[in-house]
């Protein structure tokens, strides 16, 4: 503190995928503010998807070359290890095909401003203008998911939930359909949110009152040499704990799940469903395990019930869904208990247990692509007013369209672990790694573990009987004359349709490279 | 000292979470979160002081602009729902449910 300010050092080359979507996101602002009009989709749509791409190139490159770095970059704010770059590589191939679904025609608004049903609305549509300003905001999203697990201090996981959030916030609102139950999606989603985040902040400032720092590394030194009991402690602890699980949508945080998955332009659903589940869990599991590593004892019994909690939630309000979209929200919050069932394991005695974190990273890849491919599935099948989103309308779409009932079942049979798919894999793993955390850490403790596995597998078996509906929905039951008319692909749905049902047989056939790369990723553990 | 700053801290927080949980104007929720939000730039603020580092008050700069942010995008949709609805009651917008 003599006045002296040293310039910080910045690894630009480890740091490079993010500043490359960051700038991208920038330069599209630009384009917004000075390209005309008729010119503006034509810049953004090369853009978004070669600077998705050059990003994960730039990640495969510093992947395949080996040199994960082993200490903090940028002074300590951002961690670049073996798990954040395997979830960078994640985020980006999802976010890439959901570009590819955004691209399409006719999912968003032609004019914001414009209150529907209104003589500007239509003008605004007739002119066929649009709002090119959504592939900027989807990259500045896309840019905080990558930062949102890396980040290596509170503040800047913060600064990154935000960047991650306010975007999405926007997008939920810009349905071209049903416009009013898409304003209102974003309206309830933003007030959550911003509530949520609160929480995780006012959290924040209790740990900092308690160590005296926000790095998390800095936070587990204190927790080693603090009182453990100490109320700032705990109650920071629950707080952020809060503002993280409402980004997963845990139970009993899970309230805007559906509302929002189901409002949302189908797009945006995919990539909430998936980019931003796999950020948060990464960022969760990065507060706890190098945050919170010394305070285990602690949080074990309330994790518990909440994972326990949300598999249940999820599983048994799935079956009362009649909205096609709302049946993906809840599965979605079904496997975000299965997802916490790693996080448990995760965590255990032994420090050196990568294998867990594996299955976690594995889970996270296989479920987010199926549920992209499965949101794709739903864009197409389509009424006069929009995409048909109730259920009792897709009836006989097996007999209708063979090939597409075929895709969207085999999906299903996906998120429901059948063997043969990726999702038996993924589950298999997490259900085997909280097992064998359990068994290592002795009687009490592997007791709840396995008590733990059983609620999964039961919440597995509800979940199994309302996909299994819809399978039989769609294959065994007659089409209704008037039923919705599928949907001419264009060539990006297809795209992504295709890579995420290659992945699920893929994977389901052959998970062992995938199993391979995981446990590579998952080897080095988060930087400390 | 800095004891009782922590204690206003902790009941703006709380004054902020209950407004979120009960007034019904969209308008009125959003500033309860952004009271939140100012009752954890006191608590950094304070923990600074009793800590001697500085690293509490540059947090406190980046929740202002990232306060400024929320607000930016916030009133974008409430006023876009206003517009459509005539209303910012939270209570409302109900079409989302079951």
């Amino acid at each position: 503190m003599n006045g002296v300010i040293q310039a910080p050092t910045i690894e630009y080359g480890t740091l490079a995928p993010m500043l490359l979507v960051f700038g991208a996101a920038v330069i599209g602002v630009l384009v917004e503010a000075f390209a005309p009009r008729y010119l503006r989709r034509a810049i953004h749509v090369p853009l978004t998807l070669l600077s998705l791409l050059g990003a994960f190139a730039l990640v495969l490159i510093q992947v395949v070359k080996g040199d994960v770095p082993t200490t903090a970059s940028a002074m300590g704010a951002v961690a670049v290890d073996g798990p954040a770059l395997f979830i960078w590589g994640v985020i980006l191939v999802l976010s890439f095909v959901c570009v590819l679904m955004i691209n399409d025609e006719g999912h968003f608004v032609a004019s914001a401003a414009a209150v529907p049903g209104s003589a500007e609305e239509e003008e605004a549509e007739s002119a066929g203008s649009e709002h090119t300003e959504v592939y900027p905001l989807v990259l500045f999203a896309v840019g905080g998911m990558l930062l949102f697990p890396a980040s290596h201090d509170l503040l800047t996981m913060f600064v990154a939930l935000e960047v991650m959030s306010l975007p999405l916030y926007l997008l939920c609102g810009l349905a071209r359909r049903r416009r009013l139950l898409s304003q209102e999606a974003s309206m309830k989603y933003f007030l959550l949110g911003a509530f949520s985040s609160a929480f995780f902040l006012y959290g924040t400032a209790m740990i900092y009152g308690f160590a005296g720092t926000v790095s998390l590394p800095g936070i587990n030194r204190a927790l080693g040499t603090g009182a453990l009991l100490d109320p700032l402690l705990l109650i920071g602890f629950a707080m952020l704990g809060v503002g993280l699980l409402f980004k997963i949508g845990a139970a009993p945080f899970q309230a805007w799940k559906p509302d929002v998955y189901q409002g949302a332009p189908t797009p945006i659903t995919a990539l909430m469903a998936s980019g931003t589940l796999v950020a948060a869990v990464g960022a969760l599991l990065r507060v706890f395990w190098v945050g919170l590593g010394n305070l285990d004892w602690n949080w074990r019994p309330i994790m518990w019930a909440v994972a326990a909690l949300t598999m249940i939630v999820g599983a048994i309000l799935a079956i009362t869904q009649t909205d096609i979209k709302r049946m993906l929200a809840y599965s979605s919050i079904a496997h975000a208990g299965f997802l916490l069932i790693g996080v448990m394991a995760t965590f255990d005695v032994s420090e050196q247990n990568s294998g867990s974190l594996s299955a976690i990273l594995f889970y996270l890849l296989v479920y987010s692509l199926t549920t992209v491919g499965a949101f794709a599935v739903v864009t197409m099948v389509r009424d006069p007013g929009g995409e048909a989103g109730h259920l009792s309308r897709w009836a006989g779409l097996g007999k209708r369209s063979p090939l597409l009932a075929g895709i969207f079942a085999f999906f299903l049979l996906a998120f429901a672990g059948i063997p043969l798919t990726s999702g038996f894999f993924g589950k298999y793993a997490v259900f085997a790694a909280a097992l064998a955390s359990g068994s290592e850490a002795g009687d009490s403790l592997g007791g709840w573990m396995t008590g733990l596995v059983v609620v999964g597998v039961i919440a597995s078996a509800i979940a199994a009987f309302f996909y299994v509906r819809v399978i039989v929905l769609m294959f065994f039951s007659e089409p209704a004359a008037d039923g919705p008319t599928i949907a001419v692909p264009s060539t990006g749905t297809v795209a992504v349709i295709a890579v995420s049902l290659l992945i699920t047989v893929g994977v389901g056939l052959f998970p062992q490279p995938m199993l391979d790369l995981a446990n590579q990723a998952a080897s080095g553990l988060f930087i400390r | 000292m800095t004891a009782h700053y922590l204690v206003l801290s902790g009941l703006l927080f709380a004054i902020g979470a209950m407004g979120v949980l009960i007034r019904r104007n969209a308008i009125v929720v959003f500033m309860c979160v952004e009271l939140m939000l100012n009752a954890c730039n006191l608590a950094f603020v304070t923990f600074a002081r009793q800590h001697g580092n500085l690293e509490g008050q540059i947090i406190a700069f980046f929740v202002m602009v990232v306060a400024a942010a929320e607000v930016v995008v916030g009133l974008a949709i409430i006023v876009t729902i206003f517009r459509t609805r005539r209303s910012a009651s939270v209570d409302d917008a109900n079409l989302l449910k079951y």
